[in-house]
């Protein structure tokens, strides 16, 4: 008799975890779907090809997103370019190559930290670094190199988790037909891993995408009625854009900033669209 | 597959190649980089876009760093204009002295600060100076936190206050004018650098009072109620608009904003009538934008000033607080 009312305990507290667990995920929802669509509400009506074609005005209903989404693209496009090179070199180096010494733990602990560091910081240090020692100014180089920065922990933790998750036995096998380690991880190890690299970097870029603080510190600019002709034109970006229209007296930026929300989520929606096309793709190709 | 996506790399490496080594021997025939205050930047925005039409082969870019921010790269020479919404400080004029800048300053825009309340708000009717420093001075803190402690006929309700954040040129303007010195005030009130931010916060608020730009007041009548301001016990009640800003009747609350240039900047042909542009352009457009234009006849003044190259500031010797800037102008050509 006591152990089955023990048991009814037992299963009523797995019911009521359960349920407690749904809420839980059903406010997350709730609050996504609501700001959503509040957002969509009031920005879709002035989504139309002006929007997208138009250079930034006085006028809000002439006012469009042009330069800022070109100024964003490049420098998203030249941050990865960056990035994407060093972090997954230092991954693979610190995976494949480095020994499991003092110094290597505290690389390690190093860069999971820089990860959890306010972005406004890399913006502080990229000001010094970039805009004012090497001089590139309020370039959109400089802002890449920030971001570059600010990205390249995480580009860096997915590319050794990728890396890792590679079987030993492909790389012995690699190694006992006589291939050398730079053969092996060329040829083999990154190949294998190349989906889970992928990944991790269009999913820092979906983070670098809505980043303001560093890019105004480092000088991005609001009006620029021209897009970029080179890493070394200045720049706006949509963020800086909806940022400066929200903060406008008149109800019309507001309408204008909800829009370029709707079409910054969708980007995002899109590159991390990418991620998981891509992460499937690899999936079914590479088995081990 | 691979040797495709090698050869995308690879071409894209290129393409990003010739465009940096382009854009390395690319001529503009004049590029003009502004940065500063948020409260100029409709304005400085609405005369580049104009400028535009007029000069499409000079690049006008604006940024927005805050005035304290603007003036930081523009005492670095980095930039050729500061749109700023207080004169330059002493520290900075200092600055500028240590590292040679040289600047011509120009007033372009009237900002009237409108004391606000909730429409649901029926006992304020106007509001003097003074009690508005019993508000806001910094003894107030934790003190002053009843209608009926400012005034002894207004009702015995919670007070809260709605202001400028600390970083914003409007809250040292305030500062200065109501309590005596930039920067001095209390600090437990709501305090917001995005005014539309403090807009809602009075209009959903009964007890609430806030200050900010006299445009955000207009684009949200519906929700504000505007108070009157004496600026002592026995003068008139004055509300701030177009007018009262314009003609400096609204006192001490209205601030005049400025751009201040370089004058190495300024010597460039280009530069130089951007310049005459603005002035000839900056009433019509601050109407057009919500914003309260200068007199005109400061424009002029302004234009001539400029054309002598006058270096300098008014306000190193006055204060900005009730200023008229036509009589200032005229002694100072």
């Amino acid at each position: 008799m006591i152990k089955r009312i023990k048991t009814n305990k037992a299963r009523i507290k797995d019911q009521l975890f359960k349920y407690f667990a749904m809420l839980c995920t059903g406010l997350c929802l709730l609050v996504l779907a609501l700001l959503l669509i509040d957002i969509i509400s009031k920005g879709i009506g002035r989504i139309n090809w002006s929007f997208f074609s138009n250079l930034p005005s006085r006028h809000f209903d002439e006012s469009g997103i042009y330069t800022a989404l070109i100024g964003m693209v490049s420098l998203l496009f030249l941050t990865v370019l960056i990035a994407m090179p060093i972090g997954i070199m230092a991954a693979i180096y610190l995976q494949e190559y480095g020994t499991k010494n003092r110094f290597a733990r505290i690389v390690e602990i190093n860069i999971a930290n820089l990860a959890g560091v306010p972005s406004v910081i890399y913006g502080i240090l990229g000001l010094q670094i970039f805009v004012r020692i090497a001089g590139f100014g309020n370039s959109i180089l400089a802002g890449a190199l920030t971001l570059a920065l600010l990205i390249m922990p995480i580009v860096i933790v997915a590319t050794r988790e990728a890396i890792k998750a590679v079987p030993n036995s492909l790389r012995e096998a690699s190694f006992g037909m006589g291939a050398t380690k730079w053969q092996t991880t060329r040829n083999v190890v990154i190949p294998a891993a190349w989906g889970g690299i992928l990944t991790g970097v269009i999913l820092s870029v979906s983070r670098a995408i809505g980043e303001t603080a560093p890019l105004i510190v480092v000088g991005a600019l609001v009006y620029v009625p021209f897009i970029p002709e080179g890493p070394l034109d200045q720049y706006t970006t949509l963020p800086i854009q909806i940022f400066n229209w929200t903060s406008r007296p008149q109800q019309g930026f507001i309408t204008n900033a909800a829009a370029g929300i709707i079409v910054l989520l969708a980007f995002t929606f899109l590159l991390n669209g990418i991620a998981i096309w891509l992460r499937n793709r690899w999936n079914n190709k590479v088995k081990f | 597959m691979r040797y495709k996506s090698n050869m995308l790399i690879k071409n894209v490496i290129y393409y990003f190649a010739i465009l940096i080594l382009s854009s390395c021997f690319k001529e503009y025939k004049g590029k003009i980089k502004i940065d500063g205050s948020s409260s100029v930047y409709p304005l400085t925005e609405a005369v580049a876009e104009e400028f535009r039409e007029k000069a499409s082969d000079i690049k006008v870019m604006v940024g927005v760093s805050g005035t304290g921010g603007g003036f930081k790269k523009f005492l670095r020479g980095e930039i050729d204009i500061s749109n700023a919404s207080r004169p330059i400080s002493k520290s900075e004029i200092e600055q500028a002295q240590k590292n040679g800048i040289r600047f011509i300053e120009i007033p372009v825009s009237y900002d009237g600060m409108a004391i606000v309340v909730s429409p649901k708000n029926s006992f304020v009717d106007y509001i003097t100076v003074a009690e508005l420093k019993k508000m806001w001075s910094p003894e107030s803190q934790g003190k002053i936190t009843k209608w009926n402690q400012v005034r002894a006929t207004w009702p015995d309700l919670p007070l809260n206050l709605y202001g400028a954040g600390t970083s914003s040129g409007t809250y040292d303007y305030f500062t200065l004018a109501i309590n005596g010195k930039a920067k001095a005030s209390r600090g437990d009130y709501t305090a917001s650098e995005d005014d539309n931010v403090l807009v809602q916060g009075v209009a959903s608020d009964p007890n609430g009072l806030g200050y900010f730009g006299l445009v955000y007041y207009e684009e949200n009548k519906n929700k504000l109620k505007l108070v009157p301001v004496k600026a002592t016990d026995d003068a008139e009640a004055i509300f701030p608009n177009d007018s009262t800003v314009q003609f400096g009747i609204y006192q001490p609350l209205t601030r005049p904003e400025f751009i201040y240039v370089n004058i190495e900047s300024a010597k460039k042909p280009y530069m130089h009538e951007f310049i005459k542009f603005y002035l000839e352009n900056a009433e019509v457009l601050a109407k057009e934008i919500g914003y309260t234009p200068l007199p005109p006849q400061v424009y002029k003044l302004s234009y001539s000033r400029f054309r002598n190259e006058k270096a300098g500031s008014l306000f190193e010797k006055r204060s900005v607080v009730g200023v008229n800037l036509t009589e200032a102008l005229t002694e100072n050509q």
